[in-house]
């Protein structure tokens, strides 16, 4: 299939800890991870705080190199081939616009550099021309090019974030967090210039965040990741309305719904402990630990992601 | 009408910087009545944690309440001396903060640090002071509490952390439990395990709870009463099905307009404009009048007066004060 723009094989990312004097333990980050994006198309990637969305989208761009697993971008494999060619089709978005951008550099030298880099003006007044064409694009005022980082609010460096990510023109961005640091006004601005981006240039997005209710209105369709792996895979509409991995149901039914009559109509499913430290990983399924419908074969084989129609993925043995 | 348990009368409270005189709180009034929750939303700098924190006087030291009145019980604790204050806090009323990380003392065990909050507002000492925390850690549903009390903060994780500090605020039985975004900082299932233990206490033991949180849906979940903030003034009350429902003023229209829909998910979302009020320059008017988009002459000139749209909800917008004139067939002329 053609329209297929990146697709993930079976990505591995281990980390050595140092557990004791001589001892060193793999801290298995991401393990085995598979997905595909489409051309134009929204990924979304969620799960909690230590479950390696991050390091996926880090590894994809090879700010990591990934321990096994290829990826393959346009039909060309990213893993082995020269970075920087890649890094000119893939870019990133960063979670957190205050460290992400230098504090010593102008707006103009930081939207510019990657054009530095990749070369891609003639002479100054191009490169100029581009930036303030850049700067127009994600609603900045252009008067504002020779500012630094630190005069502008949070949701105006995550604008210079995202235009700094426009500037080689990619075909596909790994948005990491991008509106998790920002207040619920800002959010919603900077949501719909992604969503305006996308229809203006056809470019497509890994959009991780947390939020799930943010996931699910700019995404088509969801990863759910646990302790490094894929435990459920849809599109977003069917995950929301028919979640078959356990983990995926009791995440959603935790989330806060902004509406007091449903949020205290429905039932949540409260998990009980907390995730289990990666570097000691429960036998078999990841997830048995926590999850009530866990059984004697959870904890010997950990089950795969297989297709229960639709493209519905869900890795459970019991749902 | 009975006494409420906590009123707040037209609260300022501002903190002097280099810059200049940052009015954080620009008169602030509510009441809070026994056994209820209290949820006060609003962005980052809307003076939601301020006003909570000028409940307790823990304020930076920069910062000062420089008019208004805050009466428990009916005696007006701002003129309180600080020994009288230092009875208050935890007795009558604690707190707990955002950060479970960060409010632990690293260096301490948690038990030296519940029994210490323990010995200084009971008259349990020893033995029983250490019984009593361990009955606390089981009350807020942390396993093998005898063993917990001589572990670090380091040694539990973020959840476990928050549940501690909640035993901590909740040692001396209080009457009003501030929760200054109890939740932010944790994972959405750890989030789901706190707010349940909240409720389940908050239950059993009957205290009135303010909720401060920028997050709209923890808010639906949990309040009675909702209390919307913007540029240090209260721009809507009521409870928390007329402010979901039928919200009365520009900025809780659009805040509710700004986050996904859950019945509606695909649909675009409507942003408010602009950035938020800069505190060291407050406009004369209303101070959403730069970002709301129905703002009127007089919402640059003159601030609105609260008026009530029904018993249960009231807002300070121009936009009510106008349409409540008309239908009284008066005019309107702006």
């Amino acid at each position: 299939m053609s329209d297929i723009l990146l697709e993930v094989k079976d990505l591995k990312q281990h980390f050595p800890i140092r557990t004791g004097f001589f001892k060193k333990t793999p801290l298995k980050a991401v393990d085995g991870v598979s997905f595909t994006i489409g051309k134009g198309e929204t990924l979304g990637l969620v799960g909690e705080s230590g479950c390696g969305k991050t390091t996926v989208g880090r590894s994809i761009l090879r700010l990591y190199e990934p321990t096994a697993g290829q990826v393959f971008f346009d039909g060309e494999e990213v893993t082995g081939h020269n970075i920087q060619a890649m890094r000119k089709k893939m870019q990133m978005v960063f979670q957190d616009p205050y460290s992400s951008l230098d504090p010593r550099m102008t707006v103009e030298d930081i939207i510019g550099e990657p054009l530095d880099v990749h070369n891609l003006y003639s002479n100054k007044k191009e490169r100029r021309e581009k930036i303030l064409e850049l700067m127009n694009y994600v609603g900045l005022n252009s008067e504002h090019a020779t500012r630094y980082a630190h005069e502008f609010s949070g949701g105006q460096r995550q604008r210079i974030g995202i235009a700094r990510a426009l500037a080689v023109d990619p075909q596909f961005i790994v948005c990491d967090e991008p509106v998790s640091a920002l207040d619920v006004s800002i959010q919603a601005q900077v949501i719909n210039m992604f969503e305006e981006l996308q229809e203006k240039l056809g470019v497509a997005y890994l959009f991780i965040a947390h939020d799930l209710l943010v996931v699910h209105h700019i995404s088509k369709r969801i990863a759910v990741m646990y302790l490094g792996k894929i435990v459920e895979l849809a599109d977003a509409d069917e995950l929301n309305e028919n979640p078959l991995h356990p983990y995926t149901q009791s995440l959603l039914s935790a989330v806060p719904i902004p509406d007091p009559d449903i949020a205290r109509s429905r039932q949540r499913i409260v998990l009980e402990g907390d995730v289990p430290s990666p570097l000691h990983m429960p036998s078999g399924c990841p997830f048995r630990t926590r999850c009530q419908y866990a059984t004697e074969q959870c904890a010997l084989e950990c089950p795969t992601l297989t297709d229960r129609g639709n493209g519905h993925l869900s890795a459970c043995f019991n749902r | 009408m009975s006494m409420p348990l906590i009123r707040v009368q037209d609260l300022h409270t501002s903190f002097f910087t280099d810059s200049g005189e940052v009015c954080a709180v620009n008169g602030v009034s509510f009441d809070l009545d026994h056994g209820e929750i209290l949820g006060i939303v609003g962005e980052s700098g809307s003076g939601k944690s301020v006003t909570a924190y000028s409940i307790m006087q823990i304020l930076a030291s920069t910062g000062k309440i420089v008019d208004g009145h805050i009466y428990y019980k009916g005696e007006d604790i701002t003129q309180w001396k600080d020994k009288q204050m230092r009875d208050f806090r935890g007795k009558c009323c604690s707190i707990i903060f955002q950060d479970p990380m960060t409010s632990l003392n690293p260096v301490f065990t948690i038990g030296n640090q519940l029994i210490e909050a323990i010995t200084l507002h009971t008259d349990k000492k020893g033995k029983e002071a250490k019984t009593r925390a361990a009955e606390l850690l089981e009350l807020v549903g942390i396993n093998e509490p005898l063993r917990r009390l001589k572990q670090y903060p380091y040694e539990l994780s973020g959840g476990m952390r928050q549940r501690v500090m909640i035993a901590m605020a909740l040692a001396c039985e209080p009457d009003i439990l501030i929760a200054d975004e109890p939740t932010t900082a944790l994972d959405v299932t750890i989030q789901a395990q706190i707010l349940e233990l909240m409720q389940k206490l908050q239950k059993e033991m009957g205290m009135a709870v303010i909720l401060v949180t920028h997050d709209l849906g923890v808010i639906a979940s949990m309040c009675d009463n909702i209390i919307v903030m913007y540029g240090g003034r209260i721009c809507e009350r009521g409870t928390a099905h007329e402010i979901f429902y039928n919200p009365k003023h520009e900025y809780t229209k659009g805040l509710l307009r700004s986050i996904p829909n859950v019945t509606r998910m695909k649909e675009k979302l409507v942003p408010i404009l602009g950035t938020p009020i800069n505190m060291l320059n407050l406009p004369a008017g209303c101070s959403f009048c730069a970002r709301c988009d129905n703002a009127m002459k007089i919402c640059l000139t003159e601030k609105p007066e609260e008026i009530s749209i029904n018993e249960n909800h009231k807002a300070s917008c121009w936009m009510n004060i106008r349409d409540a004139v008309m239908a009284e067939g008066g005019n309107t002329d702006e």
